[in-house]
């Protein structure tokens, strides 16, 4: 069934589809209308979830933890300030392993305030311990969704989810998606059947008790080893999704990179703009080809490296600043992957994007120029640089 | 399903649970929580009415009862609050310095 949809209210749609126990709600740009289109599913009757309003998103985190360690399902949506002032909550719902699945439409973190997309909000709980999955349209936003629980739910994973789209790029426009029938949603997600939970009366449980030194890190290395049997997780739903949708899912996308010798790496909406220009360069003859990482949480490390390896040089695309004074998360996170390589390209990051910064085609084919040069000459010159921002010529 | 009891300071992580999670409740009886008392209460049964006033102001479950008595005290969970000895209207519980049973 094709639909005319924006990427929050094809989120709130399959949320709908997937009737969770219970929702976490609290609005915030851009993200408000996901809460707002479930309220009016509640209201209609046409979901039986658990509708509870709260007074701020530490809040909504605080009830969907409950509700899923008492043995409900439970999503919430959010952005920006919302998600940092989950902050506390994320790392509580990751280390008592519940998988709570919460969308998140990326915006920029204050300040100066701003509204409009950047990575930062995202980037920022980075390493809280959730599984995060990045989508470049409204049909990946959707898409991502129904993939999110059988992912975080499965028993030797219980790992919460974070589905990302950009903000008003993706989440406001509306695009022509395909959905899919109720019956297969359901079918494909199953009922949520924790082996312990709170409300199971047979057996009491206790949840997030007090970890002394010397139980901590224990807990701690088998919360990474379920966050690293979590790709394989990840792999196998995308390959079950595929047989009911025809859309194929992996870690990342390779967009033209067979015989590619420039590249670049990015994460969300950028890539369509990114691919139109891949598209243009390759017929003026230009090695060109892209990588948009879908899967950030885990970082498919390996396969990254193994899929840049026969490039010559690399532009590594990062919509959040990060403030290490050394590049952006994403950067840090490909050259990484990439020191065990012994061929290796060059890598340069550019920091774009931030608080809504357009960014276009002609970016692109300037970014593959500078990569163009690079390859030639062999020199990178500055490697961690910025794009998109007015300066005085230097 | 893994217990409570059999799990300890030397347990490998492969024989805990996820999250820490504990699957029975009422498991704070079977850990030694005492050890960092450093005043303990004494008990002094020949003064004590059995009003069991002391009971339900323990904050720890220190003190037993059974069959309608008030037993001594279980050290192992004592913290040596000395919220009892406040309570205790016969001067049956006397507080006495240092951590240890005297």
């Amino acid at each position: 069934m094709s639909k005319c949809f924006s990427g929050n209210e094809a989120v709130a749609y399959a949320m709908k589809q997937i009737n969770p126990d219970v929702m976490g709600a609290f609005p915030i740009t851009p993200s408000t209308e996901i809460p707002e289109y479930f309220a009016e599913y509640v209201a209609n009757g046409e979901v039986n979830t658990e509708y509870v309003t709260v007074e701020s998103e530490h809040s909504s985190m605080s009830v969907c933890i409950a509700a899923q360690a008492a043995g409900a399902r439970a999503v919430s949506a959010t952005s920006s300030c919302g998600l940092a002032l989950m902050y506390e909550l994320l790392y509580i719902a990751a280390s008592c392993r519940l998988p709570v699945t919460l969308a998140c439409v990326n915006r920029a973190l204050s300040g100066p305030i701003n509204i409009n997309n950047d990575h930062s909000d995202s980037m920022g709980a980075r390493d809280s311990g959730w599984i995060q999955i990045y989508a470049e349209n409204n049909q990946e936003a959707y898409d991502n969704f129904i993939m999110a629980m059988p992912i975080g739910e499965c028993s030797s994973i219980r790992l919460p989810v974070m589905t990302c789209m950009d903000g008003f790029i993706t989440s406001h426009a509306v695009e022509n998606i395909e959905l899919l029938e109720t019956d297969a949603v359901r079918n494909f997600v199953g009922e949520y059947n924790p082996e312990n939970y709170l409300l199971k009366k047979e057996n009491p449980l206790a949840v997030g008790p007090y970890d002394i030194s010397s139980y901590y890190m224990e807990h701690k290395v088998m919360q990474a080893e379920a966050m690293k049997a979590s790709k394989s997780r990840i792999i196998q739903v995308a390959n079950e999704f595929e047989k009911i949708s025809g859309r194929k899912y992996g870690l990342f996308e390779e967009y033209r990179m067979d015989d590619a010798e420039l590249a670049l790496v990015l994460i969300g909406s950028s890539a369509g703009t990114a691919k139109a220009a891949v598209d243009k360069l390759r017929e003026d003859g230009v090695k060109a080809g892209l990588i948009k990482i879908r899967v950030f949480r885990p970082f498919p490390g390996e396969e990254l490296a193994q899929a840049l390896s026969k490039t010559k040089a690399v532009a590594v695309m990062d919509k959040a600043e990060g403030f290490s004074a050394n590049g952006g998360p994403l950067f840090a996170e490909t050259r990484s992957a990439l020191y065990d390589q012994k061929e290796r390209p060059y890598l340069i990051n550019i920091v774009y994007g931030l608080g809504g910064r357009d960014f276009k085609t002609d970016d692109v084919e300037k970014i593959f120029r500078r990569l163009a040069d690079i390859k030639e000459t062999g020199q990178t010159g500055p490697i961690y640089t910025h794009l998109g921002q007015r300066e005085r010529r230097k | 399903m893994i217990k409570a009891k059999d799990i300890n300071e030397n347990s490998v992580l492969e024989d805990l649970t996820p999250g820490g999670e504990i699957y029975e409740p009422g498991t704070a009886r079977d850990f030694n929580t005492g050890t960092w008392r450093i005043d303990t209460p004494l008990f002094l049964a020949e003064a004590c009415k059995h009003c069991m006033l002391c009971v339900p102001f323990c904050p720890d479950s220190a003190i037993p009862v059974k069959d309608g008595k008030r037993l001594d005290f279980i050290y192992m969970h004592c913290k040596g609050c000395g919220i009892c000895e406040k309570v205790c209207p016969f001067q049956a519980i006397e507080m006495t310095m240092g951590g240890e049973v005297k």
